[in-house]
C-alpha cells in the first residue's frame, strides 16, 4: 500500500498467483451481487475444502506437539476466515435456490449451474413447496385456477413463477480493458470499459462478462 | 443516508465489507522471532525483530493486539497526503480522488487497534472524516443527475464502503427510470393500457395482478 501505482503493479502480479481463497472470495462477491444463480465452481470448492481439512488436522497436531499458542491462534484465525467464506458462499446459494426453486427446476441450463447436492436440494424444495400449496390452497380452488405455476387455464405461459430480475443494476469493477462495450441489443448505448474502473450497469448486459470472469461484481 | 429501507438491495453488511478489507496487505514491524506462516490465505513471514514484513490487515491486528508488532501507517494515511487529497476533493465537484478501495475500513481498523502507531492520529482521523463527508456529499449530488436516459453510471475511484451505502438508493432509482422508460411501457400506455399478450376465449380470465 506504499503508493497507488505500486498497488496496481502488485495487483497484476497477484492475479498471476491468486490463492484459492481469493478466487472463492471473488465467487462469493459475484454470487452476492448477481440477481441470478451463477455457475458452481466445483473444483475450486473441493480444493478449498481440502485445504480446510488439512489445516484442521495440522491444528490438532499443534495441540499435541505443544506449538506456541500464538502461532496456533493465528492459524485458527486463518481457518475461521476461510470457513466463514465457504459457509457464507454455500448458504447464499441455498437462499437463492430456495427463492427461485420453481424457476430453476424448470430450466436445464440453470440446473446445470448447481452442484449435485444443490440439485437435490432444489428438487426436494420444489416438491415440498408444491405439495404444501396443493394441500393448503390449490385443492380448494375451483377448476381452472388450481395450477401452481399459472394464474388460470387461459394463461398461455407460466405466469406465477418468481424469476430473478435480470434487468436490475449492479455495481461492477473491470479487471482489464474490455474496450467499447454494447449495453443493449440495438447498439445505441456503448460504454468504453477501462481497466480498474467502477460502473453501475444493467446486469443483463454484462452477464457474459461476469461469466467469463472479465468483470467483478462488487 | 437515504435508501436503506430495502433489505434485499443492501447485499453486503458493513461487517462483510470490513471482512473483505481485512485482507489488504500492510507493513508491520514485528518485535518477535517467528517462523513463516503457510496459511490458506497465503504465505507470510518469516518474522524477525525490527525487520518489516508484509501481512494482511487481520493478521497485523491480531499481532498488534498481543503486543507483538507495530503497524506501519500506510503512506496515504499521513497528514500531508490526506491534506492534499482533501483539497483536491474540494476543488472538483464531480471527480473522486484515488484512494485505496477500502480506505474507510482500513483507517477505522487502524484507529481502533493501532492508534499509538499513527503519528498525529487525531489530525489524521479528522482528515479522513472530512474526506468522507466531502465525497458522500458528491455522491448525493451526483444522484440528481440520474434520469431516464441513464443506462450506465461511471463512478471512478468510489470506495467499497461508499458503494455499499449508495447501492440501495442508486439501484432502485436506476431501475425505476429504466422500467418507466422502456419501449414496452410507453407502448402499453398508448394502447389504452391493455396487456399485449393474446387472451384466448378458453375460459374466464381474471387478472389477479394489479395493473
Amino acid at each position: 500500500m506504499s503508493s497507488w501505482d505500486e498497488d496496481e503493479a502488485a495487483a497484476s502480479a497477484a492475479e498471476a498467483a491468486t490463492t484459492d481463497v481469493e478466487l472463492l472470495k471473488r465467487a462469493w462477491r459475484n454470487e452476492k451481487a448477481a440477481p441470478e444463480i451463477l455457475r458452481f465452481d466445483s473444483p475450486l470448492v473441493s480444493r478449498v475444502r481440502e485445504q480446510i481439512q488439512l489445516l484442521e488436522e495440522t491444528l490438532d497436531d499443534f495441540a499435541d506437539s505443544g506449538v506456541d499458542d500464538l502461532v496456533a491462534s493465528l492459524y485458527q484465525m486463518d481457518l475461521d476466515r476461510t470457513l466463514f467464506l465457504l459457509r457464507s458462499y454455500l448458504r447464499l446459494r441455498l437462499q437463492k435456490i430456495e427463492k427461485y426453486t420453481m424457476h430453476i427446476s424448470r430450466s436445464a441450463d440453470l440446473l446445470s449451474r448447481l452442484s449435485p447436492q444443490e440439485r437435490r436440494f432444489a428438487k426436494s424444495c420444489a416438491e415440498i413447496m408444491e405439495k404444501h400449496l396443493e394441500q393448503s390452497v390449490l385443492s380448494k380452488l375451483p377448476y381452472g385456477y388450481d395450477s401452481v405455476s399459472r394464474q388460470s387455464l387461459s394463461s398461455t405461459e407460466d405466469d406465477m413463477v418468481p424469476e430473478p430480475q435480470l434487468n436490475t443494476f449492479v455495481f461492477c469493477k473491470t479487471k482489464s480493458d474490455v474496450g467499447a462495450f454494447q449495453l443493449d441489443d440495438i447498439g445505441e448505448e456503448v460504454v468504453d470499459l477501462v481497466a480498474d474502473d467502477l460502473y453501475v450497469l444493467r446486469y443483463k448486459s454484462i452477464k457474459g462478462l461476469v461469466e467469463g470472469g472479465r468483470i467483478d461484481l462488487i | 443516508m437515504a435508501g436503506q429501507s430495502d433489505p434485499h438491495l443492501s447485499i453486503f453488511s458493513p461487517s462483510e465489507v470490513e471482512f473483505v478489507a481485512e485482507d489488504e496487505i500492510v507493513d508491520i514491524v514485528p518485535n518477535i522471532r517467528m517462523d513463516a506462516l503457510n496459511m490458506i490465505s497465503g504465505d507470510f513471514g518469516p518474522f524477525y525483530p525490527q525487520i518489516p514484513a508484509k501481512v494482511p490487515l487481520w493478521l497485523a491486528v491480531a499481532l498488534k493486539k498481543r503486543g507483538k508488532c507495530t503497524i506501519r501507517t500506510p503512506d496515504w494515511m499521513t497528514v500531508d497526503r490526506l491534506t492534499q487529497v482533501l483539497e483536491a476533493e474540494r476543488e472538483s465537484s464531480r471527480e473522486f480522488q484515488p484512494l485505496p478501495f477500502h480506505y474507510i475500513e482500513i483507517s477505522k481498523l487502524l484507529f481502533d487497534h493501532a492508534r499509538d502507531d499513527i503519528s498525529d492520529a487525531y489530525l489524521v482521523r479528522s482528515l479522513v472524516e472530512d474526506i468522507r463527508d466531502v465525497r458522500f456529499h458528491k455522491v448525493e449530488t451526483g444522484l440528481e443527475t440520474i434520469s431516464g436516459r441513464t443506462h450506465a453510471v461511471k463512478l471512478k475511484n468510489l470506495s467499497a464502503m461508499e458503494v455499499n451505502i449508495v447501492r440501495p438508493f442508486m439501484v432502485r432509482t436506476l431501475q425505476a427510470f429504466y422500467k418507466h422508460d422502456s419501449p414496452q411501457m410507453i407502448q402499453q400506455a398508448d394502447t389504452t393500457g391493455s396487456r399485449p399478450t393474446p387472451v384466448t376465449d378458453r375460459g374466464p380470465r381474471r387478472d389477479l395482478r394489479r395493473r
